[in-house]
């Protein structure tokens, strides 16, 4: 049965084509990439039934605003982890950024766009080392992230001391602080927001072109993408400075919302690789919606929200945060195979039987693989 | 199998939401934290008597003799001229040094517990300039520094190998940590030379002084009294803490909780790590819940965040309670809250190389070296903002450092040695 099933389908299309827009939406919707959209929808229910000030429209784009910098870090932790590596030195870069401005800006207006190019280019340079070290010299990227992390935070420290230098001029600060004032129903709609909107929508057009293809393929099998022409090194480079790229800017968004403080920025790389995880994107790559990275970071954010809210204290922070990612993980990869062994497993209890006898008989997928 | 394992992915993470969301629910009539909840409980059975239990973090730290003696020093009398703060101590225990007296320039080894605030940035700064002028005089030959960059482990390698291999005269440590740089500075103290310890204590009274502000208990009795006095009862204070498990910074809280208590004041405390972030985000969901009254914090660094928390959120300004860096000071005047500088004496940098001075001289200096510490009110913020005009943001007003070389300069440059 299982066997004609398979041939009927694979005569036909791709599994994930069928059906019509809302078959597809509700299939997409069963996928953990898609799962975490549900999940924002229901913490931001508790949300707002713990604290109702929460749902006003004021408030909510407030909230967007100060999770943009997570939700932009972690899209750029999307594109690596996507390709099928990881980006330790994010959490460095953001707080390098945040420690030059402070010092390199001060007070002086004329400085603020030379110092942000330079913050710009310093970012693009720590993914090409990121990138080169990982591809061409083949050092694992954990290794090699772990690396530029922790030289990043030795120049931090040498740089301040490890204290707070002043703030930079308050006209910098005000990308992260500011935003559109006297909108309607709204009343304000931070600058953080809107960036976040317009890379958002930059980064899936670029999932879209070639690149953003090519570099779910890369995660999936390398070897494949290598034989078919494709240069993997530069497309992991290039996913590695986009990754520090997004940390350049959720450091100029923290340096006007929070302030100069070398404490900014430590600990944003697990906290984008969790809401990456959270949103469904496979560790090891090949699977996963950018999207869902975003959004895997505003149910971080809720659920922490939501702790706060009902009074559980907030050293539980992290305890809470490491959990999370080793649930989403076990439950993305055991969902994710799911769907690739969709007839495998038809049997609703998943028996030791069917499996074994199951798996060697059912060749892969083409859709799903 | 796909849709039930899905199922399961959306409905475990929910039930997690929904169980934090729901099992609480009692809690929303009066948020609070579990701690400030259980130190409610406390304070109403047996603050009295001060023989309470050691039951949540809070009490651990708290110790009502300490508590009376800190309550009692902040107006006692101090020995000395109030020209030189940084000289002058509460009358007690003298330690006699004449064994000690001797001729010519010492070598001194200081084991730092960090540099990595901007308090203690300020202090070693002073402390380098009044160094400079103990080797001028020849007091001081030379100091070796280890920086232990906050690392219990690191400070008390440090400690060994000043005994073992640091050709040492005198030793001065400032302790990272409490209980676990208590051996190392006893072994300090069995080489027979000198031990100044100062800021934080050691949990034996081997060293020849041990030099401190007040404590960390006058610190918190004088801001929770201003705060009680500026509001209502019932009022909501958010309390906004750096790090548990530092005794100096546990004691401003617990006194403070307990004063809360006492007033009727509503407390929820938190640990921010400074990070000014954790701080808006903090002030941004409590400001979201309810009205905040007052904002307490157990250090300075962190206290404009916590303002532009307010002014992001549209809300009046809070009756708070900050530290003496210019940063605090400045944002204080600019907006006109109602509000008051505690000062935890930076000056304390300057007196043990003076301390160390004195041993070699053979004159006797106080066993416990407390030294005063004074809030900055609101009526002499312009003054010591006018002094320190010019100063960086991450200075401290009551650095006590104005008659020595170099001034203002190097703490304007604010060059870390």
């Amino acid at each position: 049965m299982t066997t004609a099933d398979a041939t009927t389908i694979r005569g036909t299309t791709l599994p994930m084509s069928e059906g019509g827009t809302l078959g597809r939406l509700g299939r997409a919707l069963r996928t953990p990439g898609g799962a975490v959209f549900v999940l924002v929808a229901v913490l931001l229910i508790c949300v707002i039934v713990a604290n109702p000030n929460f749902g006003e429209p004021g408030s909510l784009i407030r909230f967007i605003g100060r999770t943009a910098p997570i939700a932009i870090a972690a899209m750029g932790q999307y594109f690596v982890i996507v390709s099928g590596e990881f980006d330790l030195s994010m959490g460095s870069v953001v707080t390098m950024q945040v420690v030059l401005a402070g010092n390199f800006i001060g007070q002086d207006e004329s400085r603020v766009l030379p110092v942000m190019l330079l913050m710009v280019v310093l970012g693009a340079l720590v993914g090409v080392v990121n990138g080169l070290a990982t591809t061409l010299l083949k050092v694992p990227s954990f290794i090699v992230t772990l690396g530029t992390m922790l030289a990043l935070s030795g120049l931090v420290l040498y740089l301040t001391g490890g204290a707070a230098t002043g703030n930079p001029v308050d006209s910098f600060r005000q990308i992260g602080r500011g935003g559109i004032e006297g909108v309607l129903v709204l009343e304000v709609i931070p600058y953080p927001a809107i960036i976040l909107l317009v890379l958002a929508v930059a980064a899936v057009w670029l999932m879209r072109r070639p690149f953003g293809r090519t570099l779910v393929a890369v995660g999936d099998n390398p070897q494949a993408v290598h034989l078919s022409g494709s240069a993997t090194w530069g497309l992991k480079t290039r996913a590695f400075i986009l990754s520090s790229l997004a940390a350049t800017v959720a450091g100029i968004i923290l340096v006007g919302y929070a302030g100069v403080h070398p404490s900014v920025g430590q600990g944003y790389e697990f906290t984008a690789i969790t809401a990456v995880v959270v949103g469904g994107v496979v560790l090891g790559g090949g699977r996963g919606w950018v999207l869902s990275a975003a959004a895997g970071a505003f149910a971080l954010e809720l659920l922490f929200t939501l702790l706060n809210f009902v009074g559980v204290a907030s050293t539980w922070r992290d305890t809470v945060q490491g959990v999370i990612i080793i649930v989403a993980v076990a439950v993305g990869a055991r969902a994710w195979q799911g769907g690739r062994r969709r007839r495998s497993a038809e049997p609703t209890t998943p028996g030791a039987e069917p499996r074994h006898t199951g798996t060697p008989t059912t060749p892969p997928d083409p859709g799903t693989t | 199998m796909r849709r039930t394992t899905i199922g399961r992915s959306v409905a475990a993470l929910s039930a997690l939401a929904m169980l934090a969301a729901c099992s609480t629910d009692e809690s929303l009539d009066e948020p609070a934290t579990e701690s400030a909840e259980e130190g409610a409980d406390d304070g109403g059975e047996g603050s009295e008597d001060g023989g309470e239990e050691a039951e949540g973090d809070s009490d651990e730290w708290f110790d009502q003799a300490d508590y009376d003696e800190q309550f009692e020093q902040r107006s006692a009398t101090f020995e000395g001229d109030p020209e030189q703060p940084w000289m002058q101590y509460i009358d007690g225990d003298m330690t006699d040094t004449s064994d000690y007296a001797s001729e010519g320039a010492k070598k001194v080894c200081f084991s730092n517990a960090s540099i990595d605030n901007p308090w203690r940035q300020t202090g070693w700064i002073t402390m380098n300039q009044q160094l400079e002028v103990l080797q001028e005089d020849g007091v001081i030959s030379e100091m070796e520094t280890r920086d232990a960059q906050a690392d219990d482990n690191t400070q008390i390698a440090d400690i060994d190998y000043f005994i073992s291999e640091g050709n040492c005269d005198a030793f001065v440590i400032s302790p990272n940590s409490t209980a676990a740089l208590t051996p190392a500075v006893e072994r300090a103290c069995d080489t027979g030379l000198p031990v100044v310890v100062f800021d934080r204590g050691v949990e034996t009274d081997c060293p020849t002084t041990f030099i401190h502000p007040i404590g960390g208990y006058a610190w918190g009795i004088d801001t929770a009294e201003f705060l009680s006095e500026n509001l209502e009862e019932g009022d909501k204070v958010v309390a906004l803490r750096i790090l548990p498990g530092v005794d100096v910074l546990e004691h401003r809280w617990a006194a403070a909780e307990q004063i809360f208590d006492e007033n009727g004041i509503e407390a929820v405390d938190y640990f921010t790590g400074a990070d000014p972030a954790e701080i808006k985000n903090i002030l941004a969901d409590e400001l979201a819940t309810g009205e905040v009254q007052g904002v307490w914090m157990d250090a300075g660094d962190g206290a404009v965040a916590a303002i532009e928390a307010f002014e992001d959120a549209g809300q009046d300004y809070p009756v708070m309670t900050g530290e003496d860096e210019m940063s605090f000071l400045r944002k204080w005047e600019d907006t006109g809250l109602t509000g008051l500088a505690p000062v935890y004496s930076n000056f304390q940098w300057r007196t043990p190389l003076l301390a160390v001075e004195q041993i070699f001289a053979g004159e006797e200096v106080p066993t416990e070296w407390v030294l005063p510490q004074v809030p900055i009110t609101e009526d002499e913020r312009a003054d010591f903002l006018e002094a320190n005009d010019g100063m960086p943001d991450g200075h401290y007003a009551k650095f006590g450092g104005e008659d020595l070389p170099g001034y203002p300069d190097v703490w304007q440059e604010r060059i870390i040695p």
